[in-house]
């Protein structure tokens, strides 16, 4: 059925970018090529144009107004402008003091925004990182619990990248309402797979990226709210005053147009996609829990981004497990995937045991994902855990009755 | 990161899987020695088995199980074919570095390497403990 090999089931890390993007970028390098702060020639109007008319596609995707829109290099600065940015703005004492404000975000968020988090620390602010429940879902209870006197900010992710698990995100930012504090939310992973209204939301600042919905990669944008509150930060890349000072840098033309023109996509093509995703990795994760035993899904069973599952496979080890599936690209919260022998750091805040953290798959599907490429996902991840267990010395243990746990294991 | 082709030969078709019985029986047999090396918290579990020909001191048979990446599937492979002929003392005089070298394993993965050296040390300790 037309199936090309390798498939790629790994969109949670990047995606293939549209055809229809592409396509959008094309002129953007050799006719629309001027600077879009050129105020004096066509060049540079037409750049601009094209700029205004992305900068409304990205806001139509969010709920939000053009003028809400700073375009940046991608979630990862977003992340950093929106941390760093709102800190230094909101900070209660100057820059040398301690307890310069409480800020709020949870230990399974992305790197990009608990290492800006650590580097607060570093300058004065206190920062509870809140530990997340089995199921990963940061709830507003929870935030609301850990709240201070001084809390200025609180990040808390929409969905998470590793387990797909949705925080409650509208009902956190009302709490932050309630209380004045600014809301953060990274929505890398929500943005352009699910309904997003900045305003019933209740979102302060919003940041995504081009490259996980089938945009460019090196492009994405953070959202500033404007209006109840008027939301400000302080900028991180200082410059030639671009993005209204915001974020200098002439902007990146060709990444920002197809930023946009992937943003209208998603606004287009998003609600049939979402069931559609749905039911391509229902019958995914039911083959594979039916087909192979000692199997548990990671995260949330319902509140979860629908193109994301997180299996461990007991007695089986993730790394190996890829390799054996070589035909099917997908990721692992091992250790032996990084240069860090530590196993994922989201599974263990959920209390996911390092040995099922080690095998575990996360397989994330997109866009471009056929039912025959999941079919044939589900044969080869079958075929292959069955080949593992037949080498795995924990399979036979487990088999003659011997509890793994009980073992006095000599770690190296 | 791509493999080398002997890496990928050991991984698809790693040779010696297997054991000589359940724990529970290897564990009654003089001739056998075990060694298990690993933890599953982290990330990988190398069990080696050695079957010693009893009136000559040579390793006659190596089988292995490996819960592991495949650096670590394959370095037990290479692990049980060296040893299989070599008397005790020969088998103890292999180097992790020479799987390195073997199998062309990358700087993260050396530790693969290291628990195939420790599990034929560990298997021959226990041969000899069973046998003192
Ligand atoms: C939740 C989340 N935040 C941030 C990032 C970083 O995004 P970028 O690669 O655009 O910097 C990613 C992607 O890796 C992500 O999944």
């Amino acid at each position: 059925m037309g199936l090309t090999l390798p498939v790629y089931l790994d969109n949670a890390a990047t995606t293939r970018v549209d055809p229809r993007v592409v396509e959008a970028m094309l002129p953007c390098f050799t006719e629309i090529y001027g600077n879009p702060g050129s105020r004096n020639h066509s060049f540079g109007w037409d750049a601009e144009a094209a700029v205004n008319a992305a900068r409304a596609q990205a806001a139509q995707l969010i709920g939000a107004q053009p003028k809400e829109i700073i375009f940046t290099s991608g979630a990862t600065e977003g992340n950093n402008l929106a941390l760093k940015g709102a800190a230094e703005m909101y900070a209660k004492k100057p820059a040398g003091e301690t307890s310069r404000g409480h800020i709020i975000t949870a230990q399974h968020e992305h790197k990009a925004v608990l290492d800006p988090a650590k580097r607060l620390q570093k300058m004065g602010f206190d920062v509870t990182f809140l530990e997340p429940p089995a199921d990963g879902v940061i709830t507003a209870e929870a935030v609301k619990g850990a709240m201070r006197e001084d809390t200025i900010l609180v990040s808390i992710m929409w969905a998470n990248n590793e387990i797909g698990s949705i925080n409650e995100v509208p009902k956190i930012g009302a709490v932050c309402h309630d209380r004045n504090v600014i809301f953060h939310t990274d929505a890398t992973q929500w943005v352009g797979k699910m309904p997003t209204d900045v305003n019933r939301d209740n979102i302060d600042l919003l940041t995504w990226s081009g490259h996980k919905i089938y945009g460019p990669k090196g492009v994405g944008a953070m959202y500033l709210r404007r209006r109840k509150p008027r939301v400000r930060v302080v900028a991180q890349i200082e410059g030639g005053g671009q993005e209204r000072g915001y974020r200098s840098q002439t902007l990146n033309v060709p990444g920002v147009v197809g930023f946009g023109k992937a943003c209208e996509l998603c606004s287009l093509e998003m609600d049939s996609e979402r069931d559609r995703l749905l039911a391509l990795r229902t019958k995914l994760e039911k083959s594979l829990s039916a087909s192979i035993d000692h199997v548990q899904v990671n995260g949330h069973a319902e509140k979860r981004l629908p193109n994301i599952m997180n299996m461990s496979f007991g007695f089986v080890e993730g790394e190996g497990l890829m390799m054996a599936i070589k035909d099917v690209a997908v990721s692992s919260g091992s250790a032996c995937t990084s240069a860090s022998l530590e196993p994922s750091y989201v599974l263990k805040s959920l209390g996911v045991g390092d040995d099922l953290a080690h095998s575990s798959l996360r397989i994330s599907l997109g866009r471009f994902t056929t039912e025959a490429e999941i079919d044939f996902a589900i044969e080869k991840i079958t075929w292959a855990v069955h080949h593992l267990r037949t080498l795995s010395p924990l399979w036979d243990m487990h088999n003659e009755g011997i509890d793994i746990n009980s073992i006095n294991w000599q770690s190296h | 990161m791509a493999y080398s082709k002997q890496l990928i030969k050991h991984y698809e078709k790693p040779n010696n899987v297997g054991n000589f019985g359940t724990t529970a029986e290897v564990k009654e047999r003089a001739d056998i020695g075990v060694g298990v090396v690993g933890a599953p918290e982290c990330g990988d579990v190398m069990q080696l088995q050695i079957k010693v020909d009893q009136s000559t001191g040579k390793i006659e048979d190596a089988k292995f199980k490996c819960f592991g990446c495949g650096s670590a599937i394959a370095s037990s492979s290479v692990a049980t074919e060296w040893i299989k002929g070599k008397t005790l003392d020969e088998a103890m005089e292999i180097k992790n570095t020479d799987i390195v070298e073997e199998l062309a394993l990358p700087p993260v993965k050396i530790h693969c390497s290291v628990l195939a050296e420790d599990s034929i040390k560990a298997a021959i300790k226990d041969y000899q403990k069973k046998n003192t």
